[in-house]
């Protein structure tokens, strides 16, 4: 199935005259092109009937849009008061330094992306990684090596 | 993993449909149809279920107030709330997790009681466990025409917006457009989703439905206490020993669930204090909690049960930091629509920033309780006022804390609290330390 077909697909799921499928227009065009480029805001929009204005104003208002490059492997790590107080700073801080990157950039090598995020709704098993958007639970400064191991080893 | 002491959610946990009605599962559901639409409601009228979301307003009130298709002629929409944001609650992503036929079924009694067709379950995008189970219940479904019904049910994925769990901000979402709460009224009742007549429910108040109709609203509203009737599934975090979500007859005291549930402090610590219901509401010391877990108990302490995110927080926390953590959080995911909300929240997290630097004089403390008192109120929707009720309480009930951070030129903690130099996502691209820029 073509981008543009899944995005019909969607759109059959609710009323004709309604914009309800631009997230998951957004969020299929982001799965197959890794983040959403000028260029592909403007195939969403074409598919969705409506201005590539219009799709970034909406892209632009959720966390989860990419509208910058980012690397092949998402690692987020909770930082909101739950994961904080079991220690997710030193859990953010042992990714920088095995990815010799900052939270908010990439590895040099393009394969990982590494973000602080907020709260991820798991907080009584702090600390959270959202790791491709699948959560690890428990996470402590100790298991972030064999992360980052496991995501460059692929 | 759940534990309780009374298990009506989260009974019986299965993912598999077989399995479900092995234990009687989607009996309620017929049971309910046999009932009419108004019949149904007045159970859940009897049973006094209460919204789970935070709000705690009577469920079948709700639901009464959807007009008629002759008055309004109008589908009727069914909007499950799971966009669970709140720091300190992940009861939803258990119970999606675990019962997700339950929630369903809930989902299907409720479309019934509403006279709807379409159901809408609008989930946070980070939920990419609990997603794949609903869905994969809902795929269970297919061949089972006599279950469905006539009702479509769609799962529409968030995309990370904490603005999305406040229903108006949810409605916007859902009709495609970014997520900012709308005045009110019109309430959602009468013009919601596609300016049609709209319930929006909280996934564990849904989950609560089936239940209640196979055991009748008069037993349910035996369990609990007066205005707090049934159980409530509480997320348990921070500082306990075993963090988790545990299902409770609501009215147990919030000492019995962090000591008994949780089995209290680690690491040899002292309780400081407890976040009772999620981050927006008012903090209790570590002398405030032998109160019940209930409604009209946390009431008398001015706070509430919220979404029954319970934060326990030991004496390594810095309350000034506290401030400055969520504040950066309202900051973060304020939508921008009202300006008292907007800048309010980016201020209130300059100042405790200062205050937390030492860089702080007297004034600046009277300043905090200033822009409290300039956020609240004067907004479309709560997310400011949160900032603005939980920040004046810590400086409430911790205000030597606060005044020892001005006469010390400094955090007293001295770089030992557990949330020294937590990295915001707010402060993630401005600063690479937590250390963000104050304004002069």
């Amino acid at each position: 199935m073509t981008l543009y077909e899944a995005i019909q697909a969607e759109r059959a799921k609710y009323p004709p005259d309604s914009r309800s499928a631009v997230l998951p227009a957004l969020r299929l065009a982001q799965a197959e092109h890794g983040w959403l480029s000028p260029d592909v805001l403007r195939e969403v929009a074409d598919a969705l009937d409506v201005t590539p204005a219009y799709v970034k104003s909406i892209a632009s208002f959720y966390d989860q849009f990419h509208l910058a490059p980012v690397g092949e492997h998402l690692v987020e790590v909770c930082t909101n008061v739950s994961c904080a107080v079991v220690g997710a700073q030193q859990v953010v801080e042992a990714f920088e330094s095995e990815l010799g990157c900052h939270a908010g950039e990439t590895s040099a090598d393009g394969k990982v992306t590494l973000r602080a995020v907020e709260c991820l709704g798991g907080c009584g098993w702090a600390t959270i990684v959202a790791v491709d958007s699948h959560y690890r639970t428990h996470v402590g400064a100790g298991d972030v090596p064999a992360i980052v191991e496991e995501l460059r080893g692929e | 993993m759940a534990n309780s002491v009374e298990q009506i959610v989260l009974a019986d946990a299965t993912t598999s449909l077989a399995e479900y009605e092995a234990t009687g599962g989607y009996q309620a559901l017929a049971k309910a149809r046999a009932m009419t639409p108004a019949e149904v409601t007045d159970e859940l009228l009897a049973s006094e279920l209460r919204g789970r979301g935070g709000a705690f307003f009577a469920t079948g009130r709700k639901w009464s107030f959807v007009p008629s298709k002759e008055k309004i002629p109008k589908p009727h929409y069914l909007v499950v709330n799971a966009d669970e944001s709140e720091p300190g609650s992940f009861k939803d992503n258990e119970i999606l997790s675990r019962v997700p036929h339950r929630f369903i079924e809930g989902c299907l009694i409720t479309a019934h009681a509403i006279d709807c067709t379409n159901v809408f379950v609008y989930i946070r995008g980070e939920y990419s466990g609990p997603y794949e189970i609903l869905v994969n219940a809902l795929e269970e479904l297919k061949d089972r025409p006599e279950l469905r019904g006539d009702v479509t049910i769609v799962v529409h994925r968030g995309a990370g917006a904490y603005i999305c769990g406040e229903e108006t901000a949810l409605l916007e979402s859902l009709d495609g457009q970014r997520g900012q709460p709308r005045s009110k009224p019109p309430f959602p009742a009468i013009s919601g989703l596609y300016a049609s007549p709209t319930v929006v429910n909280n996934v564990e108040t849904i989950t609560t439905v089936a239940p209640i109709i196979a055991m009748g609203g008069a037993s349910y509203a035996k369990l609990g206490v007066e205005n707090s009737r049934g159980t409530r599934v509480v997320s348990l975090s921070g500082n306990v020993v075993n963090g988790g979500n545990y299902e409770i007859e609501a009215g147990m005291s919030l000492r019995e669930i962090i000591y008994d549930l949780g089995g209290g402090i680690p690491d040899g610590r002292e309780l400081k204090a407890v976040v009772p219901g999620g981050s927006s509401t008012v903090i209790l010391t570590k002398d405030e909690i032998d109160v019940g877990y209930d409604f009209d108990s946390l009431a008398q302490l001015h706070t509430a049960m919220g979404s029954a995110g319970i934060v326990v927080l030991d004496d390594r926390c810095c309350i000034v930091q506290l401030g400055v953590r969520f504040s950066e959080f309202y900051q973060h995911e304020s939508c921008g629509k009202c300006t008292p909300c907007r800048e309010g929240t980016r201020w209130l997290t300059a100042i405790l920033r200062k205050l937390e630097d030492g860089r702080a004089t007297q004034g600046d403390l009277d300043l905090v309780l200033d822009v409290c008192d300039r956020i609240n109120g004067k907004c479309l929707c709560p997310l400011g006022d949160s900032d603005a009720i939980i920040v004046s309480s810590y400086v409430a009930k911790f205000r030597a804390e606060f005044q020892r951070h001005i006469d010390e030129g400094g955090c007293p903690f001295g770089g030992h609290s557990s949330l020294d130099h937590v990295l915001a996502p707010v402060a993630m691209h401005t600063a690479h330390s937590s250390v963000a820029q104050v304004p002069a």
